[in-house]
């Protein structure tokens, strides 16, 4: 760029208030329409599909666990055939995992981590759009195969050989495999992007000893989806190849090895659960601090736990393999190593506990729901513990102690903390509060209702019911234990049916939040509730861990960038000391046509290996179309 | 809120190169996963490997020629590679088209090598497990390096347009970043494919 042309463009020092955010506005918003609309790269807009999207899912997960749960409220009951139940299950449990509880994650990181480290928009904005419609695309993928009976019913594991072609020759494992092709194609992109926001686009200042601790969660997570899924992806394309194409991974006649498909998929589903749970930490981390009116002690302290978990994480995917008959020596160690996980996990909590006692608690919502998190979680750790024991997994393996166990940690480890959060970051995101007196009405049905359905089943299964069993007999004596559990299925699905009817309810006529309801410290409390288009009107200078505490009334800020075109900040890795004033894309269209392209190909590829020669070129030309420079004025510097 | 200015940024360049830049991490980032994915695969080979009383298991070893070949033109890539990557520090022009039009001739010369390697591996993918796997994970590489050098190959386009503004330089560096870690990548590989059948 010549200097003439330089000095012609405007920047944000020569503008002021309402001007400027005028400004700002038109150049960073969405176009309207419904082409608009399909060309958004606003990590705000994608945000909150991605997490209307999972919450749709959360809602037809929730629906077939009623549909088992009524099942089994009696003894031989013939509400679901035993084949519709397999796909239930196996529906229940993938939706569940893959479209719901890591793509909530992910997807309220895409909204809040821009905004919490100060910048404008998310790293690489158009992969950010491009993976909300993989996302999509494979979840509508799953559901419409299951409409058509092609439901999976192998588990939400999918074990060799009862998925292999031999044994359930349908296209159902297919379905299954391909859907988690979309998913960590979609998984895997929000992790580089959330890993390049945090790294290179945090406001000057946020050091990284001052990065909000929910972003740090984020940014572990991120680090453990690169590093997990990539080997799921290996396991679903050898086992679609196994039925495709007569590879021969799993077929132990020709030196295949059923116990191969374990490592694989739990090299990525142990980690999996910490993708899951490492998030809901971040938040009730950020929650924590602002209603107890401190910040979170031993910061340093949860960091390194963040940390230790992740790499720990790795080191413990054998102990879902103790019944596979593993050398002694091995399973000794995993069991040392999966006992170790309760350390950082534990550290954090005590920091936890210690904030609340040295605070000043204020009980809203969203801490009940944070302290509902606390009781729930230890439990589910004390009968994590439990089985990580070889001896006494050896009994309760496969059995509905283990379905406790998992719900516990799952339920009380992520999705408390994630309705606490929805309760938390409503307000910044509509601009609305959610009511107070349904939300109290909303947690104690939900923290009552998950325990009258989770805690009997531990003992179900410790006399002996086992798990993925479509009915069992009178002379079981599981009839009672099983009632209750089902009735309070009922009582949690209500206080999601309520949760449901505060938001629609705030939403038409909720109290207007304002800036910074909660007197929270973070910087996405620094800007408007909904934030504009341009998050903030100039990037934040930061100061101080907590910098909205130090100081609400006035921001310090950097001027000099344009006003002219999307720009923003880079800064550098440890320090985030200013660099550069980076391009930011304009919307666009070629991801939403990359992702039917995709889409079409990996569809394809589960009924011809020739999808690969026809299906490369569109992606070619969807990809070159995306990466070619439009000639405005952006990618022309 | 109120804004008080304590800092003008005004000077600061619109673009840069390696770690200061976004892309540059995210290539890094692309890597790490894709890392982590040959490793993966490399961990079911030698799993396979210890489970299997024979290895390569009813099939020769593949033929040495086609890989050694490779591996040798790759090792010699990274020559016109830095090359290219002084080049395009320098925002030299000609030199950086010069490169990359070397840098794709070399691209699509290894794909060609690679339908031979796939010929000479004396083994098919339906054979047994030996053959899956070593067709798996040759072919992982391959989509790795078709992507690259698809990519390559439009770069270079891209440089004899009016796109090729001082920006696009940046762009070209990441592109040679990115290829040395597909000549990295093949390292481990070729050593698997090729020697640990003869061991
Ligand atoms: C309304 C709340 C829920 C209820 C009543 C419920 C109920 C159940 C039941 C009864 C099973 C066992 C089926 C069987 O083994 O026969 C099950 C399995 C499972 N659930 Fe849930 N669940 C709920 C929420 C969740 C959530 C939020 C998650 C994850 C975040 C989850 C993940 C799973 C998984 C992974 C399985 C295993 C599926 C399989 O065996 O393949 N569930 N659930
Ligand atoms: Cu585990």
């Amino acid at each position: 760029m010549t200097v003439a042309a330089e000095e012609r463009e405007l920047r944000d020092d020569e503008l002021n208030g309402l001007e400027l955010s005028a400004r700002l506005r038109s150049i960073w918003q969405t176009p309207s329409g419904l082409l608009g609309a399909l060309t958004s790269v606003d990590h705000k807009v994608v945000g909150r599909r991605y997490i209307v999207t999972a919450f749709a899912f959360l809602l037809l997960g929730g629906l077939l666990a009623i549909l088992m749960r009524i099942q089994l409220a009696g003894p031989e009951k013939t509400f679901l055939s035993a084949d519709k139940y397999n796909q239930i299950f196996t529906m229940h449990g993938s939706t569940m995992m893959f479209l719901f509880a890591v793509p909530v994650m992910e997807a309220f990181a895409v909204y809040l981590v821009p905004l919490m480290v100060g910048t404008r928009n998310i790293a690489f904005p158009r992969l950010n759009a491009f993976s909300y419609w993989m996302f999509l695309f494979g979840g509508c993928f799953l559901w419409i195969s299951f409409a058509l009976n092609v439901g999976p019913d192998v588990g939400w594991f999918a074990y060799v050989p009862l998925s292999s072609l031999q044994y359930t020759p349908t296209k159902r494992p297919d379905v299954w495999a391909q859907m988690i092709t979309f998913t960590e194609v979609a998984a895997l992109a929000v992790a580089v992007e959330i890993v390049v926001t945090v790294f290179k686009l945090r406001a000057p200042g946020m050091t990284l000893d001052r990065i909000p601790l929910f972003v740090w969660a984020m940014l572990v997570t991120s680090f453990l989806v690169m590093f997990a899924m990539p080997s799921i992806m290996v396991a679903s394309t050898s086992l679609i190849l196994d039925r495709l194409v007569n590879t021969r991974f799993y077929d132990s006649s020709s030196g295949g090895h059923p116990l191969l498909w374990q490592h694989l998929f739990w090299f990525f589903g142990h980690p999996e659960v910490y993708i899951i749970f490492i998030p809901g930490t971040g938040m009730v981390s950020a929650i924590l601090a602002t209603f107890a009116r401190r910040p979170v002690i031993g910061y340093p302290v949860v960091i390194l736990s963040l940390i230790a978990t992740g790499f720990l994480s790795f080191g413990l995917w054998v102990h879902h393999m103790f019944v596979t008959g593993l050398p002694q020596l091995g399973a000794g160690l995993f069991t040392a190593s999966s006992m170790l996980i309760a350390v950082p996990s534990g550290l954090q909590i005590f920091c936890w506990l210690a904030t609340l006692w040295d605070g000043r608690p204020v009980y809203r919502t969203p801490l009940l729901f944070v302290i509902g998190f606390i009781v729930i979680f230890v439990l589910g750790g004390l009968s994590g513990v439990m089985v990580a024991s070889v001896p006494i997994d050896t009994q309760v393996h496969d059995t509905y102690f283990v379905v406790a166990h998992f719900h516990y940690v799952l339920i009380g480890g992520a999705v408390f903390p994630l309705i606490g959060a929805v309760y938390y970051w409503f307000p910044k995101i509509t601009g609305r509060m959610l009511s107070e007196r349904l939300g109290r009405w909303n947690f104690w049905l939900a923290f009552v209702g998950f325990n009258v359905a989770f805690f009997p089943m531990h003992i179900l299964g410790l006399i002996g019911m086992p798990r993925r069993v479509y009915t069992y007999t009178a002379d079981m004596d599981w009839a009672h234990l099983n009632l209750l559990s089902s009735g309070g299925a009922v009582i949690f699905a209500l206080s999601f049916v309520l949760l449901l009817v505060n938001v629609i309810m705030s939403l038409r006529s909720g109290t207007l939040a304002g800036d910074n309801p909660w007197n929270a410290s973070t910087l996405e409390w620094a800007t408007s509730s909904p934030p504009p288009p341009q998050n903030f009107d100039r990037i934040p200078v930061v100061k101080h861990r907590d910098p909205l505490w130090l100081d609400n009334a006035s921001l310090p800020v950097v001027a000099g960038l344009s006003v002219e075109r999307r720009e923003m900040l880079v800064t550098s890795l440890a320090e985030a000391e200013p660099q550069i004033r980076e391009a930011s894309p304009e919307p666009s269209i070629w991801p939403l046509l990359t992702a039917i392209a995709t889409s079409v190909f990996f569809i394809g590829s589960i009924f011809t290996p020739w999808a690969v020669l026809w299906g490369t070129p569109p992606m070619a030309v969807t990809l070159i179309g995306w990466f070619w420079p439009s000639g405005s004025k952006e990618d022309e510097e | 809120m109120r804004h008080t200015i304590v800092r003008n940024v005004a000077e600061l360049p619109t673009y840069g190169y390696g770690p200061r830049s976004g892309p540059w991490w995210g290539a890094m980032g692309f890597m790490a996963l894709e890392g982590m994915g040959f490793a993966i695969a490399i961990g079911a080979y030698l799993y396979l490997y210890a489970v299997n009383p024979s290895w390569p298991i009813g099939a020769a070893p593949p033929d040495l020629w086609p890989g050694t070949a490779e591996t040798v033109i790759y090792l010699l890539s990274i020559i016109p590679n830095q090359m290219t990557n002084r080049a395009a520090h320098r925002q030299d022009l000609a030199k950086v088209r010069t490169g990359l039009i070397v840098m794709s001739l070399i691209g699509i010369g290894l794909l060609v090598l690679r339908g031979f390697e796939f010929a000479h591996l004396n083994t098919r993918w339906d054979n047994s497990a030996y053959g899956s796997i070593v067709w798996l994970i040759l072919g992982l590489h391959t989509t790795h390096l078709a992507t690259d050098v698809g990519d390559t190959v439009v770069l270079t386009v891209l440089m004899f347009t009016r796109h090729a503004r001082p920006r696009r330089f940046s762009d070209v560096t990441d592109n040679v970043f990115y290829w040395n870690f597909v000549v990295l990548a093949w390292l481990p590989l070729y050593v698997l494919l090729d020697w640990v059948p003869r061991l």
